[in-house]
């Protein structure tokens, strides 16, 4: 492994959970702001669509482990730090009830190049699908119901 | 006495399911988290699925734990369905 000699920079909560929507753009201008030797920002936006498990959905509700999902994800970021280049790195999952088309989750990483960005992001991403104990339900005209975890989504976790 | 005692949550679908959120529980000494689950499934009704349903998960004061890690006085236990948030 190469010695790593830059530094994680910080100057926003590395990890949000919330109702409230956010400003993809906005994030992206924080992202920049972190020193002179990074060349990539890699982000990453997840939207609630019209079919999951099934069919017709119209929104989805999300709910998480306060404190839990913090530290998980936290954990996630560190290791990411340990495997690539990692300048600096935020992730926002929101809560609560999301109609279609809402973002759900943010992650953005910057790093010195491309590759590293597009890896800590994606794995920071597969990892939290598994990892963080969020929970989704899809709301449809015909009911809810609370959405299984995939075989595909533990596979892609354990890739990495 | 609090300090023998454990904290319980549940979350999402069992949340639900059980209708609670939240149970004190006693916590004797070398209980392990499954058999804090086979407690709680012996109430009978839905809360047999602890044991026969679906796959659990466990944490142990906010970490991830096994069916055989140790509980204790004073630990906050969760259990909750596989994750399925982004």
């Amino acid at each position: 492994m190469p010695q790593k000699s830059f530094a994680y920079s910080q100057t926003v909560p590395s990890v949000s959970i919330q109702n409230a929507d956010f400003d993809a753009a906005q994030e992206y201008s924080q992202l920049r702001d972190s020193g002179a030797g990074t060349g990539a920002i890699a982000t990453f936006t997840g939207l609630v669509r019209d079919s999951g498990d099934r069919q017709g959905v119209t929104g989805l509700f999300l709910e998480h482990y306060p404190g839990m999902t913090e530290q998980v994800i936290g954990d996630l970021i560190a290791q990411a730090c340990q495997r690539w280049d990692v300048r600096k790195a935020r992730v926002i999952h929101r809560i609560g009830r999301l109609p279609l088309k809402s973002q759900i989750v943010f992650v953005g990483v910057c790093s010195a190049h491309r590759r590293d960005a597009f890896a800590a992001c994606e794995f920071i991403m597969d990892a939290l699908k598994t990892s963080a104990p969020f929970w989704k339900k899809e709301l449809t005209d015909a009911g809810e119901h609370w959405v299984e975890q995939k075989a595909s989504d533990v596979a892609r976790s354990e890739d990495w | 006495m609090p300090e023998q005692t454990l904290s319980v949550r549940f979350f999402a679908r069992l949340r639900e399911e059980l209708g609670t959120v939240h149970l004190t529980m006693p916590a004797p000494a070398g209980q392990t988290a499954a058999d804090l689950l086979a407690t709680l499934a012996s109430r009978g009704g839905p809360w047999g699925q602890l044991i026969t349903g679906q796959p659990v998960m466990i944490a142990i004061n906010q970490a991830m734990a096994k069916p055989q890690s140790p509980v204790k006085p004073g630990d906050e236990v969760a259990f909750f369905p596989p994750v399925t948030g982004g």
